[in-house]
């Protein structure tokens, strides 16, 4: 076929991708450059970029920024490291493989606001939930998780749903390894430790900074988690950026202020995106 | 260097029994090639030597020492994968060094006899390179470079040369000669390729099913094949059975019901009165040395004829053949060699 024919036949459906992109993206940034409250709906104009100083001097906005940070942070390497061991735990065969590969992957099934009312309601609940009974069974007082430790529980509540993804990502490639691989270093004395340094990391290089890159994307922009169980308290104790932006826009009514954060937010995602690639782009030249 | 003495070997996949009480002696610096068709077990009866597959029952020793429970690494030995299996994020200098690093080898060490070890296989221009970026045949070398730089008492190769082409395939059999040759280490090599087996061996295992059907030096294994299966699969092309009403007069010992064995180059041209077999001509292939004839019995047994040259005759007219006696091989029904 002739490339300018390609071309023109192409053209529609990227006009309606770049629409479906450039669209809420100018709408966004032009919102943050007026004034735009719901409760004064009089007040209008541009004025340039106010709405981006109230938002980054919001006392809030701190506390969140590292809230976010540490949230992504915290899930990516507790994800990392359980999908690695997990995915190596069972890629050796073994009687009912397949029903402990399914269970271990449905907790990626389950919708994140399930999940975080299961999470709270009976699970992490200091009256009614398991690990309160376990507490008092062993003759402990029962945390109050979300009240205690809030960012902690929110980690936990996403490192168990996002694990399941690392596992199914880490599974499937670990069964494309080479086994004379291992064989030979297993002749050649290495034990398994040495074995998962110097084959199994290397090999899985691009997988570990495929799940890297999905999960930021994703963790950037934890919600349900938290509208369910803290509602970003105590306090701002789990408030990140998008739950911010949320209370900016829906709570404040400040639709000016709130399209600010998200130019933020699309700003910080670009940031730690770059750092990222830049950090494993090394390690995917194999 | 050491010798190997493999005793009663036993292997069970849960119920399945795949070796059947496999005895074998093999002396130091010895060169023996396990051969037999794919499934015979020669591939895991490497292994067990190896330590890469459990024994469930008798004995391996590597010189006076038995190593049932001796880890892969600490039987010395070293194995040549059919794959290669080199490490693809590793340097060739590295992939030739793993192995030493293991062990804390001193750095200098380490230098030394990766340098010697490259030099002997002509890879010390390429030792930066990764392996990925190495063509089949030199990817091969470095395979058996890992090997070398371990110092090993027996080498093991499992079907070095399976995924190399036909003219870099005869190169590298002529390599691992040398290397024996100069090494004189013990080496067990397995291979379903009769003419690596015979070019290279001291002594063949010819195994089916998992059992030892013959042990010898080529020339024996050729000459004296125990049974039918082992006549069958030495030599190229096959030896040619004969049964019954095929065969004019038997020789000596000959009776109804055993088979009469002579191969394709064993056969000699003759008139109708001497004729010990007779078949019509059906195709003949010409390959300039040689020509082979493919003939059929009045029975219908085919049959080949290795000749200097193509007959004259056309296809479907009859060839008359003879043979000398100490060329013919007789086996009773149940296979064996009448020969002893």
């Amino acid at each position: 076929m002739n490339p300018t024919l390609v071309r023109w036949l192409q053209a529609p459906s990227i006009f309606v991708l770049l629409l479906w992109m450039i669209v809420p993206l100018s709408m966004t940034v032009y919102f943050s450059t007026i004034r735009y409250n719901l409760l004064y709906p009089e007040r209008t104009g541009f004025i340039g970029l106010d709405n981006y100083r109230f938002f980054a001097t919001d006392p809030s906005f701190g506390p969140a920024l590292i809230n976010t940070l540490i949230l992504v942070g915290s899930v990516l390497v507790i994800t990392i490291v359980l999908g690695l061991a997990i995915s190596i735990l069972i890629d050796r065969p073994f009687r009912g493989r397949g029903i402990a590969r399914v269970m271990l992957i449905s907790p990626f099934f389950i919708m994140p606001t399930v999940s975080a009312l299961v999470w709270k309601n009976m699970l992490m609940d200091p009256n009614n939930g398991l690990f309160a009974a376990f507490s008092q069974a062993l003759g402990l007082q029962p945390v109050e998780w979300l009240a205690q430790y809030p960012l902690f529980s929110i980690i936990v509540m996403v490192s168990w749903q996002w694990t399941p993804f690392a596992i199914l990502i880490f599974m499937t490639s670990l069964q494309s390894q080479d086994q004379e691989q291992k064989e030979a270093a297993t002749l050649d004395g290495a034990g398994f430790w040495s074995q998962f340094w110097n084959l199994t990391l290397p090999h899985l290089a691009r997988p570990i900074s495929i799940v890297l890159l999905i999960q930021m994307i994703f963790h950037l922009s934890i919600f349900a988690e938290i509208f369910v169980t803290t509602s970003g308290g105590p306090g701002v104790s789990s408030t990140n950026l998008t739950y911010l932006i949320y209370i900016q826009s829906q709570q404040a009514f400040d639709v000016g202020v709130a399209s600010a954060g998200g130019v933020f937010a699309i700003i910080l995602a670009n940031i730690v995106a770059l750092f990222l690639i830049r950090a494993v782009g090394k390690t995917l030249t194999v | 260097m050491a010798g190997l003495t493999i005793r009663n070997l036993v292997k069970r996949y849960g119920d399945v029994q795949v070796m059947h009480g496999v005895d074998l002696d093999i002396e130091d610096g010895e060169f023996v090639v396990f051969v037999g068709p794919s499934g015979c077990g020669k591939s895991t009866l490497l292994r067990m030597i190896a330590g890469l597959e459990e024994i469930s029952d008798g004995t391996v020793s590597i010189g006076d020492r038995e190593v049932n429970d001796v880890a892969p690494s600490k039987r010395g030995v070293a194995m040549v994968f059919q794959t290669y299996a080199l490490y693809p994020h590793m340097t060739v200098y590295e992939n030739m060094a793993f192995g030493l690093r293991q062990a804390k080898t001193p750095k200098d060490e380490i230098d030394r006899r990766v340098t010697s070890a490259a030099e002997v296989l002509q890879i010390n221009d390429y030792l930066e390179r990764s392996p990925r970026n190495l063509s089949g045949g030199q990817r091969q070398r470095v395979a058996i470079g890992r090997a070398i730089v371990r110092d090993p008492e027996v080498f093991l190769f499992d079907e070095p040369l399976s995924n190399l082409d036909a003219s870099l395939r005869v190169q590298t059999r002529l390599e691992i000669a040398r290397l024996h040759e100069r090494l004189k280490s013990t080496m067990i090599y397995v291979t379903h390729d009769q003419v690596e087996a015979m070019t290279l061996a001291d002594k063949i295992v010819v195994l089916r099913d998992g059992r030892v059907e013959q042990v010898g030096s080529p020339i024996e294994l050729y000459e004296r094949p125990a049974n039918s299966f082992v006549a069958q699969f030495i030599g190229s092309p096959q030896m040619n059975f004969f049964t019954g009403g095929d065969v004019a007069t038997g020789p000596a010992g000959y009776v109804d019901g055993d088979t009469l064995g002579i191969r394709p180059e064993h056969l000699i041209a003759c008139d109708a009165g001497a004729a010990l077999v007779s078949g019509k001509l059906e195709l003949v292939e010409q390959l300039g040395e040689y020509a082979l004839a493919h003939l059929i019995t009045a029975q219908g047994s085919e049959f080949i004829a290795k000749m200097e040259k193509p007959p004259a005759e056309a296809y479907g007219d009859t060839l008359h053949f003879t043979a000398i006696p100490e060329r013919l091989h007789v086996f009773s029904p149940d296979g064996l060699s009448k020969r002893g």
